[in-house]
């Protein structure tokens, strides 16, 4: 028992060596200086705020790029609890349960709309948010915030499909593709009903929030077509399974694409004919935020051209700041996969129907057993 | 033996009190959900909803059912050679046997899809060895498999634990009294070591069944366990009335299993579980 | 023993190591892997561990992970051991059937489920009382100590069942104190369960992240939420870099552990 014990104690010494250890060290710095707004507020000095976004989402010091958040605290004097969720159902979840506060936050779409539409959401002021006027016209008016009250878009991304050019020797250019026995065994797709249910609708020609449910049991029957001839259902796995040519064909983002070609230059990318499935995250301030000067004020500075920009490096999403989309450093910057020039149509998801949802789960659950 | 009694009423007291708190309480909820609609009131369509469910339910068992089973053939063994080292050699079995378990679910699960997948380690070695790939991952072996590597510590244990104080004269009695070794530990082990070999599977079965992530991810997505559909009704659907009823008839499940397999244990130990 | 007695033995034993160590190996080469994949290899590199040191918020999170599963194993394995204690004792069977049925409750039910009823109960007793953040590290450690309470019960209640009931009366009939029976005559019987519980317990604290994430409030984050929640993009191979960093230290513990035993022992014996 004493053993045990000490083996625990020690263990909490590493972790506080470690913990003290983790100063120091070449990392690039967010410039005071080149901050457009005032980020000098006597009187927020020394308050707390919570930041609450995806995993892997805001540029964190590493690759030579600035800790941002970081870099906000020793600016502002403002302490930064960072915390971090795994997809919109678990932010939704939490925030409508309440029990914590949260003063910013980054849901997608058709969340933000769900989220305005339960009164999750609270308005900012915009005038505390003059970065504003950096976010490109295209995101602006979007159907989950039509007269933009609520929401700053962060970022967003398109889906597509990506193909080992080694195994795949004919260019595809449609999500039929992913029905072709050709490659059976070697296809993979989305493990989450939405996605996978968008892409079949794609394919139909339906829309992705239609209401009907006989497009849904027709989309369900591609699905179960298709069951047989897939490798793997996929979420996060996608990146390995890609890279090291486990499978030849999946779909996923356009931005994680070129994270995966970084590695396996075999891969490439298409958009499909059919179109396809965007989405925009945007930081929102929830209802209850304790301190929301400091959310207004760390909106503002998320806004900024160079903050903007170690963001977008970091994240490979599509970047909706035009101040960054115009910087010559921004490597990035008109890439055709990124930012596509070719018209094609895309659709976001909207907020669904309890109804929907449901036979949504039901038919997802009869693919799953086909 | 009155005193006793009262003696146990104040030590269980503080277990009492947390139980009727932190799983009653919750466990209520859950209830309350299941017999609901989203607008609060009262219906028994979550329950009727079940009946979509049963391939589900029956897969999930008979999973768990294998990987218990197996949990059980790979540990008992190891429980008994543990249990007869040396004391320094039993504490740093011991450690070595949780250690694995103390490095995060994810990566360890990734590292498996790494030596299972078709371009994975065990796929190279046979393909070297001009054995040809073999598909290991993605089907419900590897399930099982995942179930069996997070899950045998929690057999193995309780076994050594039961059989490290295991009164080690009664074999040699038994061996003197002309007994051979099998039915020394047909007759003399294993009855003894029963405690800890029901505590094991109980410590392996219930959570397997409930599993979520490992049909995901070594499975490849193909094979929906009970597990999976809860959570996609909580995360995907909203439906936590749905949800709440699924787990309500998985713990309605687990709980008839847990006494059928106490019935053919033995009788006296039933009420370890019930 | 003779020779051949104990190759068998051993063999197994090295057989299951190989079993439960092989995703470690795996785990311990990608660490090392200068690509950002885990399944290309492209040559060895230490960036991921310089990676580890410079990464405040993760080096935050794994120390929140081990404080709390240091407290909510060593309450749960209290608790636990009293109310095995008590459970055993009872002399209504029916009741304690019952209280044994409810032990296992926190084992079946699905950790979502466990994890969104507990965040609602403690969301709504927060609100009872007032407090709108109630979510937090207390939050979490009830949680953690719930689950981990059936498996260090299951632990001690067999070796409770193994002891001469007789023993602690004889003990009291010597001139003991109900009290000091226990501790020394119930207490050394029942020890290895305990410490079987009380690794249970650790464990399982130390490697939740579903229940963990529900009960969890913006301060205080541990390293599983961290690593889930980057699965919409990549987990970083800077975690196995951690990861590896966690194995090493606690592997040469061990053996310096063992050692410093073997020779104390030998000292005993000299």
């Amino acid at each position: 028992m004493k053993k045990l014990l000490s083996v625990l104690l020690v263990l909490s010494v590493f972790a506080g060596l470690f913990s003290l250890s983790g100063c120091g060290g070449n990392v690039a710095h967010i410039d005071a200086e080149k901050l457009i707004g005032n980020y000098d507020v006597e009187e927020l000095r020394g308050t707390q705020m919570n930041f609450y976004t995806w995993g892997e989402y805001i540029s964190d010091g590493s690759e030579g790029l600035p800790d941002v958040v970081a870099d906000f605290e020793r600016i502002t004097g403002i302490k930064v609890n960072a915390t971090t969720y795994a997809s919109n159902e678990d932010l939704y979840a939490k925030l409508k349960a309440g029990g914590a506060s949260y003063d910013v936050i980054v849901p997608s779409d058709y969340m933000i709309e769900r989220m305005i539409l339960e009164g999750l959401l609270q308005k900012p002021n915009f005038e505390n948010i003059p970065n504003y006027r950096f976010i490109s016209d295209e995101y602006l008016d979007l159907f989950f915030d039509p007269s933009n009250e609520y929401s700053i878009p962060y970022t967003g991304g398109m889906v597509g499909l990506i193909y080992n050019t080694t195994r795949v020797t004919e260019a595809p250019d449609s999500w039929s593709v992913l029905w072709d026995e050709t490659y059976a065994g070697d296809m993979l797709t989305f493990n989450n009903p939405r996605d996978a249910f968008g892409i079949a609708q794609c394919l139909l020609g339906q829309s992705l929030n239609t209401t009907n449910p006989d497009d849904w049991y027709a989309a369900a029957e591609k699905l179960k077509e298709q069951k047989p001839l897939l490798q793997s259902y996929v979420m996060d796995e996608v990146f390995d399974k890609m890279e090291g040519g486990e499978a030849a064909i999946a779909p996923y983002y356009a931005g994680d694409y070129l994270a995966m070609a970084a590695v396996n230059p075999d891969l490439a990318f298409v958009y499909p004919k059919e179109g396809t499935n965007v989405f925009v995250d945007s930081m929102c301030i929830p209802v209850g935020a304790k301190n929301k000067a400091a959310a207004e004020l760390f909106i503002n500075y998320m806004c900024e051209p160079e903050v903007a920009l170690a963001n977008a490096e970091y994240l490979r999403y599509l970047c909706p700041n035009t101040a960054v989309l115009e910087d010559e450093r921004y490597t990035l910057k008109g890439n055709p996969i990124l930012y596509p020039t070719a018209d094609f149509k895309t659709e976001y998801f909207h907020n669904l129907d309890q109804d929907t949802l449901d036979l949504m789960s039901k038919l997802w659950n009869e693919v799953k057993l086909a | 033996m009155k005193k006793t009694s009262l003696r146990a009423k104040i030590l269980n007291a503080p277990y009492i009190v947390w139980a009727i708190l932190f799983i009653l309480a919750p466990m209520f909820m859950v209830v309350f959900y299941a017999l609901t609609d989203r607008s609060g009131s009262f219906t028994l369509q979550n329950i009727t909803a079940l009946a979509v469910y049963k391939e589900t339910f029956g897969r999930s068992i008979g999973y768990a059912a294998v990987a218990t089973a197996v949990c059980l053939l790979i540990a008992y063994p190891l429980a008994y050679i543990m249990a007869r080292s040396n004391a320094s050699k039993q504490r740093t079995l011991m450690l070595l046997i949780m250690l694995p378990m103390w490095m995060n679910f994810l990566i360890r699960t990734y590292s498996w899809i790494s030596i299972l997948a078709n371009t994975g380690i065990i796929n190279s070695l046979l393909r070297a060895l001009g054995l040809g790939p073999v598909q290991l991952i993605n089907t419900p072996g590897a399930v099982i498999l995942g179930m069996v590597y997070n899950y045998l510590p929690y057999m193995i244990l309780p076994i050594y634990s039961i059989m490290c104080k295991l009164d080690y004269s009664l074999v040699e009695a038994a061996q003197d009294l002309g007994c051979s070794s099998r039915s020394v530990l047909r007759r003399v082990i294993f009855p003894l070591s029963l405690p800890g070999v029901v505590s094991g599977i109980t410590m392996v079965f219930v959570p397997s069944v409930s599993t979520f992530y490992i049909s995901q991810k070594l499975g490849g997505g193909k094979f929906l366990l009970v597990g999976d559909s809860i959570e996609m009704q909580f995360q995907t659907s909203y439906n936590y009335n749905l949800g709440a009823s699924l787990s309500l008839a998985l713990m309605v499940m687990i709980l008839v299993c847990m006494v059928v397999m106490n019935r053919f244990a033995d009788e006296d130990e039933g009420a370890i579980i019930l | 023993m003779t020779g051949r007695k104990k190759v068998l033995p051993n063999l197994y034993i090295a057989l299951i190591m190989l079993f439960l160590y092989a995703p470690m190996l795996v785990m311990i080469v990608l660490s090392f892997n200068s690509s950002v994949s885990t399944s290309v290899m492209s040559g060895f590199s230490l960036k991921w561990y310089a990676e580890v040191f410079r990464d405040r918020t993760t080096l935050h999170a794994l120390y929140n992970t081990l404080v709390l599963a240091v407290f909510s194993s060593l309450i749960a394995t209290v608790i636990g051991t009293v109310a095995a204690v008590g459970l055993y004792g009872m002399k209504k069977k029916w009741l304690r059937s019952m209280v044994l049925t409810v032990t296992n409750i926190p084992m079946m039910n699905p950790e979502i489920v466990m994890g969104i009823s507990l965040m609602l109960l403690f969301v709504f007793v927060g609100n009872l009382v007032g407090k709108t953040d109630v979510l937090g590290f207390p939050t979490m450690l009830i949680a953690h100590i719930t689950f981990n309470l059936p498996y260090v019960i299951l632990s001690v209640l067999p070796k409770l069942r193994k002891i001469d009931p007789h023993l602690a009366e004889a003990a009291q009939d010597l001139g003991c104190t109900p009290v000091s029976a226990f501790f020394k005559v119930v207490l050394p019987n029942i020890s290895s369960g305990i410490i079987t519980g009380l690794m249970m317990a650790f464990t399982l604290s130390l490697d939740d992240f579903v229940i963990s994430y529900f009960v969890s409030g913006p301060q205080f984050q541990t390293l599983p939420i961290v690593i889930f929640s980057m699965t919409k993009k990549h987990v970083k191979p800077d975690m196995y870099a951690l990861s590896t960093l966690i194995f090493v230290s606690v592997l040469l513990l061990l053996v310096i552990m063992n050692i410093s035993q073997d020779r104390a022992e030998k000292k005993r014996r000299a």
